[in-house]
């Protein structure tokens, strides 16, 4: 082919930012019922907290508190125990599986009912696009109530020949990324193999956990089956530490959660671990590469980067880096970072300012290292907790941001040559919890599943997740599977 | 200035992967587009249409009606743009060009045999002569599906550039014929095929055939067109036909060539719908946003 070379470089750039804007769609508040306080959830109603002690929750987007909420001590932690081992005695491992199943299909069919209520408030509490929580959180805590449900009758055809016996009383602490879902992931699996529940929602976010305690109430559960306790990390520490709790499930920070495997050291107590991570997203030549970048997209800006399991790290091959980067940016020049009650908002607000400086300080530790900040031309709101989508280009696998989990909208961009290189570099963190694989050929993509040391492998897709498919972690992401058939496992006793 | 672009190998055209393409395009259903915002998309619809006519029966009678309805698309309403073009077959386009004059809504004709563009090269190269001598600014070609499911790549681009050639200062519009091409990763080889022999716009049906325009079908060609554009700074047009009858959808188009490649193609110079029921549906729509309430379809004239 002939070719000639223009003296100039030709004018590629795209422009977003014409005249034709979207019009604002928030979605109403006006039908969510808030209390201006919250008691703890123990034996069936609402109680104060003997501390009398409450705390404010608010809502990151605009700063503003939205209830207050008790905090629980020692001694509402004990007097949820004990409800909590009393019906456990008393009714629930008494309970034909048959029986149980229909009153956790009644909480999935009542989240169900509830789910704009229930979006809204997540999305109020917690800062994440009223998107994401409408058409991910909610209805996959409704469905992991009907998955395990279906269950709990059948626990011996799970387990053949193995007598599945529940373990007592589960003590679970949950983080504040997807409140409501982790709840449903907790408690579901629980209910559905015979063990009583106490769980401690975190801080920032409780009021999710305080509505579905409301619909529990509702669903006629006998009282103490489940038993919602708020509060900080010495609540969390006092569930852990009580001597009637059989069974601890944590998810959150691999710090916490070295803290929890020393306390319950020498006690017969089961545990589960659902820790941080640092995935890999390897985006291959032969990828399709306009997907491949929606995959890196979602993988890292969803829910704010605030994900255990997000793309944390880019690792793209050298002969399409520049291409993927270039696409990168564009794309990332259309998400609508802003009021996450607004339907076409797709980046809300950081979790806590907490969690916000957190992430600045990463920025400013991406800067320091030499690393090429990219972040998109967006403003943000004056008010509230936000962050722009930011990427770092040239970065190694020596780089703190590449090796630590940051836990907000920053993606580390390395480059790779060979697969046996993108292996290396994808496993060699301390994390094990997900992976993304980019690529049409799938032989690839089948060797890859299996060199990766991680608990899920997303291959051309990224963050997806089903009630039916077990999810968990290597190394420092923890241990214990949650979802489907395996998630039973950690709550019986075989 | 002269540049030309190495050509690269089709055979190895950008892979799609099609679960990641329609998840990509539910998103862009879901942007929210009311009042003003609603009521500037839809005038950028109609005036992006390309009112077309192509029937067996097709006389000068029924061409000159839908030309003075081009350029009166409801006399009621203030502010109405005209549609961008009217679509004819070659043997009407001097009727239609006289019956545009002083408009300037174009006149663009589909050549190549269509729909099939089973003849051959001669046949072809003359259908397109005839139509730009009688005063066509726009072509709209047919691609040789045939050839091209048979992997004669080369026989489609050569096809391609010698209309192109023919075609002089009139505008190609090169027709893939999408849903006789079966999968994304066909349509999105043809795209690069047609771009690089020299299409000014490429076009996903004829309407003869099922399905016809889709939005996944439309996205691929979309970033054949940002691809081509990133490598040369060069702009292609874009024009899903067929199918694509309510405001609503042409809406969620706009949003996709928004979201995708951004103002340059917000404009009927680079980016057309081929639908001649979806301007009465916008026309409707605009009234509605005028009026509060929505007008019986009498109420809007049909030609």
């Amino acid at each position: 082919m002939n070719k000639t070379k223009t003296s100039e470089q030709p004018d590629t750039s795209l422009n977003f930012f014409n005249d034709w804007k979207y019009a604002p769609a928030p979605e109403s508040k006006d039908h969510i019922q808030l209390k201006k306080q919250y008691g703890l959830f123990i034996n069936g109603e609402f109680v104060p907290p003997t501390s009398k002690k409450y705390f404010d929750t608010i809502n990151p987007a605009t700063e503003e508190k939205l209830a207050e909420i008790a905090e629980a001590d020692e001694k509402d932690v004990d007097l949820a125990v004990n409800a909590a081992a009393k019906a456990y005695n008393n009714v629930w491992k008494k309970m034909p599986g048959k029986e149980r199943a229909k009153y956790i299909y009644r909480i999935a069919r009542m989240i169900q009912e509830r789910a704009r209520e229930f979006a809204v408030i997540e999305t109020m509490d917690g800062g994440k696009p009223i998107r994401e929580s409408r058409d991910i959180d909610v209805p996959l805590a409704a469905n992991h109530f009907f998955y395990y449900a279906g269950w709990a009758d059948k626990l011996n055809y799970a387990f053949p020949n193995r007598n599945p016996q529940p373990l007592g009383v589960a003590g679970q602490i949950i983080p504040w990324n997807f409140p409501l879902l982790m709840a449903a992931w907790k408690i579901a699996p629980a209910l559905a193999t015979g063990n009583c529940v106490v769980l401690k929602p975190a801080e920032t976010t409780s009021l999710t956990a305080l509505k579905l305690a409301e619909i529990i109430a509702e669903s006629g559960l006998p009282n103490g089956v489940v038993n919602i306790v708020t509060g900080f990390g010495k609540t969390g520490a006092a569930i852990v530490n009580h001597p009637k709790v059989n069974k601890v499930a944590f998810t959150g920070s691999t710090d916490v959660g070295k803290i929890i495997q020393k306390a319950i050291a020498g006690t017969s107590k089961r545990v589960t671990l659902e820790l941080g991570g640092k995935a890999a997203n390897i985006v291959f030549d032969d990828a399709p590469i306009d997907q491949a970048v929606e995959g890196i997209v979602n993988g890292i800006f969803f829910n704010q980067g605030h994900v255990c399991c997000a793309g944390s790290r880019l690792l793209v091959q050298e002969g399409v880096a520049d291409i993927v980067i270039r696409k990168l940016k564009d794309r990332m020049e259309t998400l609508i970072v802003g009021d996450p009650l607004d339907k076409n908002t797709d980046i809300g607000a950081i979790n806590s300012k907490e969690q916000l400086l957190k992430i600045q300080e990463y920025i400013k530790i991406g800067i320091n290292e030499g690393a090429e900040l990219h972040q998109s031309s967006c403003s943000l709101p004056n008010k509230g907790f936000f962050c722009k989508p930011t990427l770092f280009l040239n970065t190694s696998q020596s780089h703190r941001l590449v090796q630590e989990e940051i836990f907000g909208p920053v993606l580390a961009v390395q480059t790779f040559r060979t697969v046996e290189e993108a292996i290396e570099k994808a496993n060699n963190i301390p994390y094990g919890l997900s992976a993304g694989i980019w690529t049409d050929k799938g032989s690839k993509i089948f060797n890859l599943t299996t060199k990766m040391r991680a608990g899920v492998v997303w291959a051309n897709t990224y963050n997806k997740f089903d009630p039916t498919s077990p999810f968990g972690g290597y190394k420092e992401s923890g241990f214990g599977r949650e979802g489907g058939l395996h998630g039973l496992l950690p709550y019986l006793s075989l | 200035m002269m540049t030309t672009i190495d050509i690269p190998n089709f055979r190895m055209s950008p892979v799609v992967d099609q679960v990641g393409v329609e998840e990509r395009v539910a998103r862009f259903t879901t942007r929210s587009i009311k009042k003003s915002s609603k009521l500037q998309a839809l005038k950028l619809a109609l005036n992006m249409i390309d009112l077309t006519t192509l029937e067996g029966k097709d006389t000068s009678g029924k061409v000159k009606q839908m030309c003075y309805k081009a350029a009166h698309m409801c006399d009621q309403l203030q502010d109405i743009p005209t549609v961008a073009a009217v679509c004819v077959y070659p043997n009407h386009v001097r009727t239609a060009k006289t019956a545009l004059t002083g408009t300037g809504i174009k006149v663009a004709s589909v050549a190549t045999a269509f729909p099939s563009g089973n003849t051959t090269r001669e046949v072809k190269l003359s259908d397109v002569r005839f139509a730009v001598d009688e005063g066509a600014d726009e072509i709209d070609m047919v691609i040789s599906r045939g050839e091209f499911l048979e992997g004669n790549y080369s026989f489609v681009f050569d096809e391609i550039s010698s209309i192109k050639e023919v075609c002089g200062s009139s505008r190609l519009k090169v027709i893939l014929e999408t849903g006789e091409l079966s999968t994304l990763d066909n349509i999105r080889r043809a795209s690069d095929i047609a771009i690089y022999a020299g299409a000014d716009f490429i076009k996903t049906s004829t309407g003869k055939i099922q399905p016809a325009a889709t939005m996944p079908v439309t996205l691929v060609m979309l970033q054949a067109i940002k691809d081509y554009y990133y490598k040369t700074g060069k702009i292609v047009g874009m024009k899903p036909a067929g199918g694509i009858s309510s405001s609503k959808l042409a809406i969620h188009y706009l949003v996709m060539v928004h979201e995708t490649l951004g103002d340059k193609w917000l404009t009927n110079e680079w980016f057309r719908f081929g639908a001649s029921s979806l301007a009465n549906d916008i026309l409707m729509q605009i009234a509605k946003e005028k009026y509060g309430t929505y007008q019986g379809k009498d109420y809007f004239s049909n030609d």
